[in-house]
């Protein structure tokens, strides 16, 4: 069952088009991924889907309210959960969850009950009362998810949930994301930690330059990028005029460079190591290491949208910092 | 119900974290009392309290009103923690009004200040109290939409200050608070008149002293007007230019 549609949204930014037509649904009870680089759009829509900007043209629907005519019905029911911690510096951890759950008119027993139990569920409950400017970035990002699902909402929005925290409590919260859904919870997260998305994600959807360019379940992203083999060498001469050799002599082979220099060999059949190390040899071309890749969901993704995964960490985090 | 218990909680937090903190308890016993001693010593024998009283009483309103909530509304939207409230299920307005309520209840409490300290000083005896109490209320709620409008123009919690400044200054001389306006220039006193404090301040000289120049059915619907217009104008800005 559909809980989130979109059709046709646009968003245009006095003539810089931010969104050209985005299209896609996410159903209830999975955690869908919306991968793309800087620019591509993804903060955007997430804006559009809460209510935050306005779209230019499209149709959306959450929980089978039109989110452009009832945007306050919308935000009854979903969860919202920045890429920014934004709770209030000068309160406390139990103050905060309290407080954002009044905005969602929980009486007052209620939402004290609720902010003990999500304290104790997020491992917060010794520092409640704590103000929150005291907390850790990694304590503050998971209040911030804390207050996000206060007040039980069908969907939760998750705007790049584990940058700029250390791993120790990247790797929580991503357990906390994984329980939060197994309790049946839908979560719309965008993230551009891959392999984040990977390990969470039922579904992910590629956006690139404010289009969707490809949706499809992880596992048969995975499956397609899978059948691929790819052999990768590092070598002392990675040069334009041996990858060219490379590829006149072994034409049955799709030859490349990667963006580390290393020679990558790519083949729908098992590739055999041993002509290419010969060939390499006889070129007199000194093998450093030689490896037999796997290919992962970063490698779909470089594949789809053609920018390396690696770029994309380092200007999302630039960003952040 | 789940919209009022939104209502009163954000007027809870904003009084408890904004409001009623030290430096703000302080600025709303200090400004006022400062203003009264400062007319008292430029004058000890001319002056006269009970007459400059609703001048005091005027700024006080002023002053505390667009002080905190031209930046408080500023800081929030740069800590993007505003964000919070726009995405929650409560209508603008009555969000606006959640966040304004906590400056108007200081603003009503810091012209209680100077009537207080005044009253051990001289007789305030047949004054119209409620009739003050009214025109204190739409001074302070004019203020406050004027601090709203404010906050809602700038992007910076400094160009909130420095705008603020630029508007409350010339109020209070063009005002009529402690200079009639009849002996300001006069082509100065048109301005007064686009002024919504001209009108409180003339309220409050009516009910104090029984000598404001303007009528009351003038004065109080000229500040109902001022207030609504100044809260339909921010709201509309609100919507386009914070929810792009």
């Amino acid at each position: 069952m559909e809980i989130l549609n979109v059709e046709g949204l646009t968003k245009d930014y006095n003539g810089f088009l931010a969104l050209k037509g985005v299209d896609f649904s996410v159903e209830k009870g999975e955690i869908f991924g919306f991968l793309g680089p800087n620019g591509a759009g993804k903060t955007t829509t997430i804006n559009i889907l809460t209510g935050l900007t306005r779209p230019t043209s499209g149709k959306i629907s959450i929980l089978g309210n039109d989110v452009i005519k009832d945007i306050k019905k919308v935000q009854e029911n979903i969860g919202i959960v920045p890429d920014e911690s934004n709770l209030y510096e000068e309160m406390s951890g139990t103050e905060n969850l309290e407080f954002c759950a009044s905005l969602y008119g929980i009486p007052k027993e209620v939402r004290t009950k609720r902010a003990k139990e999500l304290l104790l569920q997020f491992g917060l409950q010794d520092t409640g009362k704590k103000k929150f400017k005291a907390y850790s970035k990694g304590m503050k990002r998971k209040l911030v998810i804390a207050a996000g699902i206060i007040h039980e909402p069908g969907i939760l929005f998750l705007d790049e949930p584990t940058t700029g925290i250390d791993v120790e409590s990247a790797r929580q919260i991503r357990k906390l994301i994984f329980e939060l859904n197994k309790t049946g919870t839908t979560i719309f997260l965008t993230t551009h930690y891959i392999e984040e998305a990977q390990r969470l994600c039922r579904r992910i959807g590629f956006i690139v330059e404010g289009k969707v360019i490809k949706i499809d379940e992880t596992a048969k992203l995975l499956a397609e990028a899978q059948k691929e083999h790819i052999v990768e060498f590092d070598t002392d001469d990675a040069s334009d005029v041996l990858i060219g050799s490379l590829k006149s002599d072994f034409r049955d082979f799709k030859v490349s460079r990667s963006s580390t220099g290393k020679i990558h060999i790519t083949s729908k059949e098992k590739i055999d190591l041993m002509p290419f190390m010969r060939y390499l040899d006889e070129k007199k071309v000194n093998i450093l290491e030689a490896k037999v890749l796997h290919p992962s969901l970063e490698d779909v993704f470089v594949k789809i949208t053609g920018i390396e995964a690696d770029k994309m960490k380092k200007d999302k985090e630039g960003k952040k910092k | 119900m789940k919209k009022m218990i939104a209502y009163f909680n954000i007027l809870k937090k904003d009084m408890k974290t904004y409001y009623l903190k030290p430096p703000n308890i302080s600025w709303g016993l200090v400004f006022p009392f400062a203003w009264t001693l400062m007319f008292y010593l430029r004058s000890e024998t001319a002056v006269d309290i009970r007459q400059i009283l609703p001048g005091v009483m005027s700024l006080s309103v002023l002053f505390g009103t667009t002080s905190m909530l031209a930046v408080t509304i500023t800081f929030e939207r740069k800590s993007r923690s505003f964000e919070r409230l726009l995405l929650s299920p409560i209508s603008l307005d009555l969000l606006m009004l959640a966040k304004t309520t906590g400056a108007i209840i200081f603003g009503v409490l810091n012209a209680m200040i100077p009537a207080v300290m005044a009253s051990f000083i001289v007789d305030l005896d047949n004054i119209n109290w409620a009739g003050v109490f009214a025109g204190v209320v739409l001074i302070a709620v004019t203020s406050t939409f004027l601090g709203l409008f404010i906050s809602v123009s700038v992007s910076e919690v400094f160009e909130a200050q420095t705008f603020s400044n630029f508007i409350r200054f010339p109020m209070m001389f063009l005002c009529g608070l402690f200079i009639p306006i009849s002996s300001l220039p006069a082509f100065l006193r048109p301005v007064s008149y686009v002024l919504p404090l001209t009108y409180g301040a003339d309220i409050l000289k009516t009910m104090i002293n029984g000598n404001g120049i303007i009528s009351l059915w003038t004065s109080f619907l000229m500040l109902v007007l001022f207030s609504s217009g100044l809260f339909v104008f921010s709201t509309h800005n609100i919507k386009r230019k914070w929810i792009y």
